[in-house]
């Protein structure tokens, strides 16, 4: 009987959610680090039991936990995230140069195959790596060498938010960063490029088409079929066909093509999950409609999910490491809420059901399928 | 023997109850404080004070004997009632404010 583990990162902790393969009936555990922001904890694909977790705070900083029993028990492990080298400076509000400054982990991404590899995605936006399970952690630091001077904040922070790990080649992995855009390596990581040809930004760049300066927001990608990736970037929905060296947009019939998370269906390689979002100045669901957009075509043509989610006075976000799917069958789709609500289908999103509905606002959502 | 006392969340992060109790060899200062908690409670490296600047933390403060002595230099001596442990060494959340 298979087993489902859905790790919840909040404001002001984290939760793990369990069930059997029905998905009907849940156990909450949690908090875990109470009082801290949890921005991301996910498993070790090559041995679920093994967590990571980033636990933060404006008080006391970043603290990294790992847990080798599924989330049982936790242990510090390291929490030096030193810049390579002499740091470098990055475009600032000003117009200057700014110091490149570690704030803190915003993403855990995990080996496929080493349980005590883990990369980590930071702010200000970096790439780092740990060999040893999280005890020290090493720079990528030719990443910062792919136009990283012309990389400015946005109002969010300048944060690495998405680590994608090509199953079919060890030495590819993609990354995405917040108003800087994806990049590229297909060397592990020694050298680094931009894969932003195709993304418009008419509204936020004065150079639309701008090699680097793009607000993505999330990418994803279906193991069977690395190289195509789907983006929800600051406004449009995008797609490459061909690793990122071009894109095209898909947004189609969606209301808003704003938002943050996407992913996609286990089983199914061209079925898209996304939440449209009104706008950048209103991170809610258009008319208080919560809705999730499901394109069985890879893309452009969209249906709403509604059965089971709020249809009026909902306004809630649903940030971009808040959407996450099992790989049972059919597959179930999890996504958190500003509100504190974990919202679950058990029918590859036809109907919806709340886990729970009232835990700190929702940082991130990832689910194990343990058998 | 010096008293420090952490906030909830290092206490909980260092599975700490009550009071650190500590032993210095050398001049109590609070450089010389930090790194003796630090020694003992590594996974406090990082948490109270800047792993390479070595900098306090900007939303962290240091009390004692009713003075705030977050701005004295690191290599200062502590107050007599820190030292001989009449008084804690404390080290405090900032507020948060809103």
């Amino acid at each position: 009987m298979s087993e489902i583990r859905v790790l919840v990162g909040t404001r002001k902790g984290a939760f793990i959610l369990t069930s059997d393969g029905e998905r009907g009936k849940w156990d909450v555990s949690g908090p875990h680090f109470a009082g801290w922001e949890i921005y991301h904890l996910k498993g070790s694909p090559a041995d679920p039991n093994r967590l990571y977790a980033s636990q933060t705070s404006g008080w006391f900083g970043q603290v990294m936990q790992r847990s080798n029993d599924g989330g049982k028990t936790w242990e510090p492990v390291g929490n030096k995230f030193a810049y390579d080298g002499v740091p470098g400076t990055h475009q600032w509000y000003d117009g200057t140069q700014h110091p490149w400054e570690f704030k803190r982990v915003w993403h855990l991404e995990p080996s496929l195959t080493d349980p005590d590899m883990v990369y980590a995605g930071v702010e200000d936006a970096a790439l780092f790596r740990s060999a040893d399970g999280g005890q020290t952690w090493q720079e990528l630091a030719a990443l910062r060498e792919a136009k990283g001077h012309l990389w400015a904040p946005g109002a969010g922070g300048m944060g690495l938010h998405t680590i994608v790990l090509d199953p079919g080649n060890p030495a590819r992995m993609y990354v995405a960063i917040s108003a800087a855009g994806v990049f590229r390596t297909d060397d592990a990581g020694a050298t680094w490029r931009p894969a932003n040809r195709g993304l418009r930004s008419q509204h936020e760049l004065p150079d639309s088409d701008a090699e680097v300066g793009h607000c993505v927001h999330r990418i994803a990608m279906h193991p069977s079929r690395p190289n195509v990736l789907f983006m929800q970037k600051h406004w449009d929905v995008m797609r490459s066909d061909d690793g990122g060296d071009s894109w095209q947009e898909i947004s189609g019939n969606l209301p808003t093509d704003f938002g943050f998370p996407i992913d996609v269906h286990p089983h199914e390689p061209d079925t898209v999950f996304v939440v449209p979002i009104k706008s950048d100045s209103e991170h809610f669901p258009p008319d208080g409609k919560l809705r999730v957009y499901r394109s069985r075509t890879g893309g452009n043509e969209w249906e709403a999910l509604t059965k089971g989610l709020p249809q009026r006075d909902c306004y809630v976000n649903v940030l971009r490491d808040a959407m996450s799917v099992d790989s049972l069958d059919p597959c179930g789709v999890y996504f958190g809420t500003t509100g504190g609500q974990v919202y679950a289908s058990a029918s590859a999103g036809d109907s919806w059901t709340p886990i729970v509905r009232d835990l700190p606002a929702v940082l991130s959502v990832e689910v194990q399928t343990l058998s | 023997m010096i008293r420090v006392v952490l906030p909830a969340n290092l206490r909980t992060l260092a599975r700490i109850r009550g009071e650190v109790q500590l032993t210095l060899q050398g001049p109590a200062t609070q450089r010389a404080v930090l790194d003796a908690l630090e020694a003992g409670y590594p996974m406090l490296r990082g948490t109270i004070r800047d792993h390479a600047t070595q900098q306090r933390r900007a939303f962290l403060r240091f009390f004692a004997c009713k003075m705030d002595l977050s701005l004295e230099s690191p290599d200062a001596p502590l107050p007599d009632a820190v030292v001989n442990g009449t008084e804690p060494f404390r080290i405090v959340g900032a507020m948060a404010g809103g």
